[in-house]
């Protein structure tokens, strides 16, 4: 920190070049990237326009290829271990013609308890919506609070450690008591299952933001509000997505818990239902419907994330 | 810059004490210190001397613990835009561009006296008085450290502040970078006449910059070691002033007052 004071003037005054305003434009990293540019044509004519597609190829073959193999294999094997009478579990041969409706139609409606599987998982995804909208609603709110006291941190912190590891289904019996009605306990799972990683981590993000910005703030005097959209919820949104992205998960795995109480046309319904009257390959073609809508909702709030803190990413 | 029987900006016989867990430390002892409209004025001494958080204290982002700090004979308690700060490491928002992190303050500052129009004008004439129109849609990480200092300065300015405070602002920035900011600011102060107040521990950029050097004595409980007058005519010219005598004597003064007298003996 200490640094020796006598020795810069000197060196500036002698390299200095003749128009100083100017050369201040040219940081050094620019004039690096300058003389790269020189460089890079002798190196560029092997570079075609038709390699590079065969590269780029090359690489999503890279990135599909294993898991389809992987896949095939899993299958095979699921395929020899099942494939004998008095099987406890279908075999994916048996499920493909059992199933088959189900498989390569998700949107028929054949009658209004008897539809696809698209159908269901728009339902369910409605469901978790309201869930899910409110629990970032009042994590992100609760969150901000918590982060902001030190003495909420203190207080309300074990306490939410504890709740988190509730499961979704312990929550049923006193949200149907409390509501009195499927459908509110339902969204009420869904949202008390998600909100707890949505309230931890903004609570850490908000904590989180530096003394600087903080300064700032006061010295252009934000009022509270100000402060809040234009310094808090843009320091702390990589915290925030984090425990959003959590949150989309946990809201999606309530779902069959949440169903088994509201019935109707749901996919976590439809496992239940299957369930009760044996269908088994319904139900292994319904997780697997889970399964991929649930991996589209994380990407999708992933990817939301990753646009909306462009900014604060390499800050 | 008339001299009237109150002083611009005084310090009155601060002395700062924090207190962590059980153990009080005091780091600033008896500050006081009277600065006239239009001075640039800074305050040098070794790391830890609590320059600083003297500097916190005129900015308001830390209370006195006895004393007080009066601009234009009221009592400075809290932060605002009338004490404008440039930090050390600039503290732009990442996540604003150039021209909106200068125009938060615009905005903030004068969003009741000027229109629209005459508050983007007023953002973009910042940004050029610190020759960054150029980058005004570049985000901080896509910006050097100098330019980014630029930004910092340039908010600061946007507030049209009584008293500019500047914390280090070339402290983390390479040589050359640094001369040319400093000669930057020494226009942008030759054609507002603002008052300012640096923190350095550079004594060449203190002696160039400044109408009086402050020399604090080593922490804890940091007194005004000396005050230096830096008797140099304006406009000052960084390659003329190397073989000026006064210049030498005031350099000389500082460096015997740091290194001799109050050697930071921790640093060995």
């Amino acid at each position: 920190m200490n640094a020796m004071p006598a020795r810069p003037v000197l060196i500036d005054t002698a390299s200095r070049p003749a128009s100083p305003e100017k050369s201040v434009a040219v940081p050094p990293s620019q004039q690096a990237k300058l003389q790269e540019k020189k460089v890079l044509p002798l190196k560029a004519p092997a570079n075609s326009y038709a390699a590079r597609i065969s590269s780029t190829l090359r690489d999503v073959a890279a990135t599909v290829i294993p898991p389809l193999v992987v896949l095939a294999v899993m299958l095979l094997v699921w395929q020899l271990a099942t494939d004998k009478p008095g099987a406890a579990l279908p075999s994916p041969m048996k499920i493909w013609s059992e199933a088959n409706d189900l498989i390569v139609s998700p949107f028929f409606v054949y009658g209004p308890q008897d539809i696809g599987l698209g159908w269901r998982v728009l339902t369910s995804l409605e469901r978790v919506a309201y869930g899910f909208g409110l629990a970032a609603i009042f994590g992100i709110a609760l969150g901000a609070i918590i982060g902001q006291s030190v003495w909420a941190m203190r207080g309300l912190d074990p306490i939410f450690q504890v709740l988190r590891t509730v499961p979704p289904l312990a929550w049923l019996p006193i949200s149907l008591a409390a509501f009195q009605d499927s459908g509110p306990s339902a969204v009420f799972v869904i949202f008390i299952t998600a909100v707890w990683p949505v309230i931890i981590n903004t609570a850490v993000g908000i904590r989180n933001i530096p003394q600087d910005y903080r300064n700032v703030a006061e010295v252009l005097r934000l009022n509270p509000l100000e402060y809040f959209w234009r310094i808090m919820i843009p320091s702390a949104a990589p915290y925030i997505f984090t425990g959003l992205r959590i949150g989309i998960g946990l809201s999606w795995l309530a779902i069959v818990a949440a169903e088994m109480l509201t019935g109707g046309v749901g996919i976590g319904f439809f496992i239940w239902d299957a369930w009760n009257s044996s269908r088994l390959s319904d139900i292994v073609v319904a997780l697997i419907y889970i399964g991929i809508v649930g991996f589209v909702l994380d990407r999708l709030v992933a990817l939301i994330g990753r646009v909306a803190t462009r900014g604060t990413a390499n800050a | 810059m008339s001299v009237t029987e109150k002083p611009f900006l005084q310090i009155q016989g601060v002395h700062k004490t924090f207190r962590r867990g059980g153990t009080e430390t005091e780091v600033l002892n008896d500050i006081s210190l009277d600065i006239a409209e239009g001075e640039f004025l800074s305050i040098i001494g070794h790391s830890g001397c609590g320059k600083s958080t003297l500097l916190n204290l005129i900015a308001g982002l830390t209370r006195v613990t006895t004393g007080a700090v009066l601009l234009e004979d009221r009592e400075v308690n809290d932060p605002g835009p009338e004490r404008a700060v440039v930090f050390q490491n600039h503290s732009l928002l990442p996540w604003l561009t150039v021209y909106e992190n200068v125009h938060i303050a615009v905005n903030k500052v004068f969003g009741k006296k000027k229109s629209r129009a005459e508050r983007h004008d007023w953002t973009l004439h910042n940004l050029d008085l610190v020759q960054m129109g150029h980058a005004k849609d570049k985000r901080p990480a896509e910006i050097s450290g100098g330019m980014k200092q630029r930004v910092g300065i340039a908010r600061a300015l946007a507030m049209e502040p009584k008293v500019l405070l500047m914390d280090e602002p070339f402290g983390a920035l390479d040589a050359l970078t640094r001369a040319h900011l400093q000669d930057s600011v020494m226009q942008i102060h030759a054609r507002l006449g603002n008052t300012a107040i640096m923190i350095t521990h550079d004594v060449d950029e203190a002696v160039l910059l400044s109408d009086r050097i402050v020399m604090m004595t080593n922490g804890p409980s940091a007194r005004i070691g000396e005050v230096l007058e830096v008797d140099l005519p304006r406009p000052r010219e960084r390659l003329e002033l190397v073989a000026d005598a006064r210049y030498i004597h005031a350099r000389e003064a500082v460096l015997k007052f740091l290194y001799e007298r109050h050697r930071f003996v921790e640093a060995a």
